[in-house]
């Protein structure tokens, strides 16, 4: 086992002639919570596509959790232990939150093909775990996801990574369309996630989040990664410069 | 973190967000369109749902009970099939003319060769098809409503086209298809054992003769699938996935669901629904005819909203759908009972079905402004 749990290199999506990602060259050791941070356009969601097989990259290799590996989907991805929680939050809004925990991977009483019968009581218990793990209290579980709050919604999804044994937890933008309280409690949780010791991978526009919470910030610009800084090394402003092409960094040495 | 009464990083439980069952609205307005009748009724010296005639010894009226019952079953089958389509966020316009199809093919098979003496005036097939065991008419009008709600499903989920669209097609063509069957002709006489099916004592059977309920079976099997399916919606997870296909489609294939096998296996449960209403109703009917059915679909997807499921996809269940087939049904009854003209019956019908679609209208709405 080593100690990087995922490793690209030469990364490359081309959309036709439009060179969203080039050659990125990423590590990620276990552990380890890294912003990905850039201006809008600059690569960062297509660099998170690109992993978890929601697209075919053009180009590139990448390695996760000691051997290489080609989602062929984000199914795939998923099985294999990345957990994303999607800026479009992938929750089903009628049901509850048991329900949607455990949507395409229920526990099941009994074995009959599409109608097996669920085990309800053990998929609440597991959702109160997971919630309890991440510090995330919905008193009422039966509650269907509609009549919840943006930030609710929010610790939900993200009490669903932490569900299930992820090897990796990788988080769009998860505090964008959140109040001041809410960002609070979405920021609670990755610190949990810290605590368990699982990596991360965050993309956030948020200099202030950014500083609080990871290790190392690596910055996008152009389809290309620009910077990998270490958090006690920098600062906000050298960020700034680098996401704005204002400095650049000449030869790009592997922090740790 | 914010230290709330919950504990930590809560987020604290607004008793206000919770949510009051749906169904008990439902059941409510049941009880109180039963009562606007009753008291109407009893304006005019009649009752609604009690016996007033002095020479038949009975609490109820039960005539008219009978004919309200037969009516929820016969469209209530094909509303439970409705209900899941509509959850699973499609529509299934087709089932009415699943239902004619459906009729005139499996009653083919349940002809019986002697009809007083003479030979079937109304022989579709020769002597092969003549007195079948009444198993054959059964599996063959299954067969009809797989084929066609399996071809309804992989329209949907393989062409991509709209389930309105898909079913509409399917709509014309079943209504052809039962035209075309015996060119028109209707087909009668069916075998002592197929006619059993409708009339016989189905209930007195399954209890070993405990309870006995003769010519109610369409009201029995109503009532067996409505609960089985019950179970299926809430227990399994064939129910689960309709509801997340429902509410999000993009959420249920991103979780691992096959979307489109589960379309696939809905519409063609549906479309089976809509064979066991049609065998029900020509079992009880003893004729089949080319146009049976016509309009089922619209009262099928009536009921099913009347019943609170939306047509956005993602909300409702059967229990819903039971009672709002019982609420159209009342509604009907009702109207013939204080002797409102059959062509205003129609308009009203049409003003429930838009009124039922207001109401979930609204209340999306009004559920949208509360989150």
């Amino acid at each position: 086992m080593s100690d990087i749990i995922l490793k690209t290199e030469g990364l490359t999506k081309h959309y036709g002639g439009v060179h969203a990602l080039q050659d990125a060259d990423f590590e990620l050791r276990r552990g380890e919570h890294v912003a990905i941070m850039g201006d809008n356009g600059a690569g960062k969601s297509t660099f998170v596509r690109q992993i978890t097989g929601v697209e075919q990259r053009t180009a590139g290799r990448i390695w996760f959790d000691g051997r290489e590996v080609n989602f062929a989907g984000p199914i795939e991805a998923r099985e294999a232990g990345i957990e994303t929680v999607f800026q479009n939050l992938a929750l089903a809004d009628d049901l509850d939150v048991p329900s949607n925990l455990f949507l395409g991977r229920e526990k099941f009483l009994l074995r009959l093909g599409p109608f097996s019968i669920l085990d309800r009581r053990a998929m609440r218990q597991a959702t109160q775990a997971a919630l309890t793990k991440t510090g995330v209290k919905i008193p009422n579980l039966s509650n269907t996801i509609r009549n919840m709050s943006g930030g609710q919604r929010q610790c939900v999804a993200i009490a669903r990574t932490a569900t299930f044994a992820s090897k990796l937890i990788i988080m769009d933008e998860p505090t964008a369309a959140l109040g001041v309280r809410e960002t609070a409690q979405v920021e609670g949780i990755i610190r949990q996630i810290k605590a368990h010791g699982e990596p991360l991978i965050l993309i956030s526009h948020n200099m202030r989040q950014v500083f609080d919470l990871v290790d190392r910030i690596v910055v996008f610009r152009r389809g290309r990664i620009v910077a990998n800084l270490r958090k006690d090394q920098t600062t906000g402003e050298e960020v700034v410069a680098y996401i704005t092409g204002a400095k650049t960094q000449p030869e790009l040495e592997v922090v740790a | 973190m914010a230290q709330t009464t919950h504990g930590v990083g809560g987020v604290s439980f607004d008793a206000s967000k919770r949510t009051w069952p749906n169904e008990i609205n439902v059941l409510l307005a049941l009880v109180l369109i039963t009562l606007v009748f009753e008291v109407l009724n009893r304006m005019d010296g009649g009752s609604f749902l009690f016996n007033t005639r002095a020479n038949v010894d009975a609490i109820f009226n039960e005539q008219r009970i009978n004919i309200i019952l037969l009516q929820v079953a016969i469209t209530g089958i094909i509303a439970l099939g409705v209900t899941q389509v509509i959850i699973l966020g499609g529509i299934d316009l087709s089932s009415g003319s699943v239902v004619g199809a459906t009729a005139m093919i499996a009653m083919s098979f349940a002809q019986t060769a002697v009809v007083n003496g003479n030979p079937n005036p109304k022989a579709i097939f020769g002597d092969w098809a003549m007195d079948l065991p009444v198993i054959v008419p059964i599996a063959v009008g299954l067969g009809c409503g797989l084929v066609a709600g399996f071809i309804n499903g992989f329209l949907v989920a393989f062409t991509r086209i709209p389930p309105f669209i898909a079913t509409l097609g399917m709509m014309v063509s079943a209504r052809g298809v039962a035209k075309w069957w015996s060119n028109g002709n209707p087909i009668s006489f069916p075998t002592e054992s197929y006619a059993s099916l409708s009339n016989g004592d189905l209930l007195g059977s399954l209890t070993f003769g405990l309870l006995s309920w003769p010519g109610q079976n369409p009201a029995v099997v109503f009532v067996l699938l409505a609960v089985l399916l019950h179970l299926v919606m809430v227990y399994t997870v064939y129910g689960k996935r309709c509801y997340a296909i429902g509410s999000n489609e993009d959420a249920a294939r991103m979780s691992g669901i096959n979307v489109a096998r589960h379309k696939v296996l809905v519409y063609s449960i549906a479309g089976m629904l809509a064979a066991v209403a049609a065998i029900l109703l020509t079992s009880k009917n003893l004729t089949a005819q080319a146009g049976m059915g016509v309009m089922y679909e619209l009262d099928a997807i009536a009921m099913a909203v009347i019943g609170g499921v939306s047509l956005a996809g993602g909300r409702g269940s059967i229990v819903g759908t039971v009672i709002g087939a019982l609420i159209f049904s009342v509604i009907i009854s009702g109207f013939t009972s204080i002797r409102l003209d059959a062509y205003y019956q129609e308009m009203v019908k049409g003003a429930i079905i838009v009124g039922a679609v207001v109401l979930d209208q609204w209340r999306q709405r009004r559920r949208a402004a509360r989150s």
